[in-house]
């Protein structure tokens, strides 16, 4: 066990360096001259030579590179117009374009991405498990032929589209939602609550009908198995032999997926916040790309790389300690 | 990133592939004329087919039909919106009539219609093209990784392993976001390609993995076949179903991401249309003129759906006894 904990952490490390440094490869090399940017519209030649000093961007790429890196892990400190600014561990860069720091941004904003990001999971797993046993329990009846069609529905329509269709109906056309409002939680709990049921919804609704399919076909499969039989065969109450038997395996690999995709939710923040215009880390993200202020786009990128990883391999770990089988498998 | 590669991402899952797997490497290849015949006859599959065809020919004859319509999709019409509502375009349903089939931009007064059928061009390119390219990439890796083996395994097996470990949709955002903004069209695919080939490459790969230890091709090895014509003569032909199955489940997939890449504007760049900047622009507008989102979201609703309807009935057809003589 602590030999595949070690190999995994090893490889989660490498593959976290090839990240970095793929990113950081992409942005120096394709990337506009961000001394050019940061000067703006009066810019001298000195000036920009001046930034390009101050930033180290004179320097050759892997000295820039292990100065991003070692940043990350021991902090460092840029210079903007004269003045320092510190920049603790893991330092993620500065934004010139907002003259902030981009750690501080992406902290400030992460509360938002993970009330989104917790509702709709909490959703789609509800959702499409239950619908997933139930469309096995009825097979070829009405009700799987209904969660069926549903469900390609659902994994044909995309997020945005789905975001404005409902806020039209429902806000709009219906007025049963109000027009979403800034509002904490602890302020007024009504109007957060209602302000978060449609972008939970719609960042649901896609996963949802996946691991609608996924659990019917794993309910189903399992059905056959011969321990089920079995255990019906004995006379077992149909109960148990669902809850003990059949719903147990045909739930784990569920589990694991969900890890995987909880993981990877930073990307599809992205769209949902943009449409509803909820200021967590995703529309960071967005509003960026139209600003064109790297440093920010370059941290969320190792951020989701870093929270899709991490994820990969807890759910590895987990896996390995619920099923023995694995374990040898993984040693090969 | 539940638009883009969510559902690929589970056809890829354990569970995905293995059920593929099974039933596809444990009967005979489908017959054709078989195969041709369940499809006929399922209406589903036929009615996505029309659709996907009608939006080929209009992605084909778009300047034809803009011709025919009387407005391209740069023109703009100023007697179309009201200057004095905010330039809301005038008449019910965000101006629809019969100057302007599926009404007008409220803003600029551009011409719906128009921009849908050159729009539905640059879909089908990206879509299409990714499909082809992932398609060719993901089967020679992964026929390479599952025929060699060793050292070439390995290699490829680490690559598709941290393609597929990136956060995709934001990495993609990230590469588009730094390059120039030229060739939009060219660049949407080679970055859609290059994180999309490892999902088929896996399920290639594994498939090789079980058929090469078959008699077939052991006898062609002892007749002294070389390894290339063992890999394209002997196990492409039967991986055929495989391919197909996959790359048509893979085409909603790239059109959802290249309408996605585009309404974050890091795709297509205006004044060129595509179906999800259109959506972008209509956003701020969804309340004042509905019609102006809904059309295009419900062309590209309609497309996505029609290919994984599509995908998901030769699958069936492919893997049922139905098809099978």
């Amino acid at each position: 066990m602590i030999r595949i904990v070690g190999s995994r952490l090893l490889g989660m490390l490498v593959v976290l360096f090839l990240v970095t440094l793929f990113t950081y490869a992409i942005f120096f090399l394709l990337s506009a001259d961000p001394a050019v940017q940061i000067c703006g519209k009066n810019c001298t030649p000195e000036r920009i030579e001046q930034i390009r000093l101050n930033l180290g961007l004179d320097q050759p790429f892997w000295t820039q590179f292990w100065g991003y890196v070692g940043g990350l892990f021991t902090g460092r400190t840029f210079t903007v117009a004269g003045a320092a600014v510190e920049c603790a561990a893991p330092c993620l860069g500065y934004s010139f374009q907002t003259s902030q720091l981009v750690g501080d941004m992406i902290v400030q904003r992460l509360p938002i991405t993970a009330t989104i990001a917790v509702g709709a999971a909490v959703l789609w797993l509800l959702g499409g498990v239950v619908a997933g046993v139930l469309s096995a329990v009825k097979e070829g009846r009405f009700l799987d032929r209904f969660f069926a069609g549903l469900t390609l529905g659902s994994m044909s329509i995309p997020n945005y589209v789905l975001a404005l269709a409902l806020q039209f109906i429902f806000v709009v056309a219906l007025g049963w939602l109000p027009f979403p409002q800034a509002v904490k939680f602890t302020d007024d709990p009504g109007q957060w609550f209602l302000n978060f049921i449609l972008p939970w919804v719609v960042l649901a609704v896609g996963y949802a009908a996946v691991y609608t399919r996924l659990t019917r076909a794993n309910v189903i499969d399992t059905l056959q198995e011969n321990f089920v039989r079995t255990a019906r065969a004995k006379g077992l109450q149909p109960g148990l032999v669902w809850r003990r038997h059949a719903l147990r395996p045909a739930l784990t690999p569920i589990v694991t997926i969900f890890g995987m995709d909880v993981a990877g939710l930073l990307g599809g923040a992205v769209i949902t916040e943009t449409v509803f215009g909820l200021n967590g880390v995703g529309k960071l993200t967005a509003d960026s790309i139209t600003a064109n202020d790297q440093p920010v786009i370059m941290a969320v990128t190792l951020l989701s790389a870093f929270f899709v990883i991490i994820g990969n391999m807890v759910v590895d770990l987990l896996y390995t300690a619920i099923d023995p089988r694995v374990r040898t498998g993984a040693s090969a | 990133m539940t638009f883009s590669s969510t559902s690929l991402e589970a056809e890829a899952t354990p569970a995905g592939d293995s059920s593929l797997h099974e039933t596809l490497e444990s009967s005979p290849p489908a017959s054709g004329r078989r195969l041709l015949r369940a499809f006929l006859t399922d209406w589903g599959a036929m009615l996505s087919s029309a659709y996907i065809l009608l939006i080929i020919l209009m992605a084909i004859f778009a300047p034809l039909l803009t011709m025919l319509s009387g407005w391209g999709p740069y023109e703009f019409d100023q007697a179309a919106i009201d200057p004095n509502l905010g330039a809301i375009p005038i008449g019910p349903f965000g101006g629809i009539s019969a100057e302007h089939w599926f009404g007008v931009e409220p803003g600029s007064g551009r011409d719906i219609f128009a921009r849908i059928a050159y729009g539905a061009r640059v879909s089908m390119t990206v879509a299409l093209s990714a499909t082809l390219l992932t398609t060719v990439i993901g089967v020679v890796m992964g026929l390479l990784a599952g025929y060699f083996g060793g050292l070439v395994d390995l290699v490829i097996s680490r690559v598709m392993e941290f393609l597929m470990a990136f956060p995709a949709l934001i990495f993609m955002i990230a590469i588009l976001s730094a390059l120039p903004a030229d060739n939009r069209v060219f660049l949407l695919v080679v970055v859609i390609s290059l994180f999309g080939w490892p999902y088929l490459a896996r399920i290639v790969r594994s498939q090789t993995l079980s058929l090469k230890e078959r008699e077939f091709v052991e006898a062609a090895k002892a007749s002294g076949a070389s390894s290339r014509r063992i890999i394209f003569r002997e196990i492409l032909p039967n991986l055929q179903s495989t391919i197909i199955v996959m790359a048509t489940l893979a085409v909603p997939g790239y059109i959802g991401t290249e309408a996605g890449l585009s309404f974050l504007g890091v795709g297509v760049v205006p004044p060129t249309p595509s179906w999800g900047q259109m959506i972008a622009a209509a956003t701020p507008w969804y309340a004042v003129d509905p019609m102006y989102f809904v059309i295009p979201g419900a062309f590209l609703f309609l497309l996505v759906l029609s290919f994984t309807t599509l995908g998901d009935r030769i699958r069936t057809i492919a893997t049922s006894g139905e098809a099978r003589s």
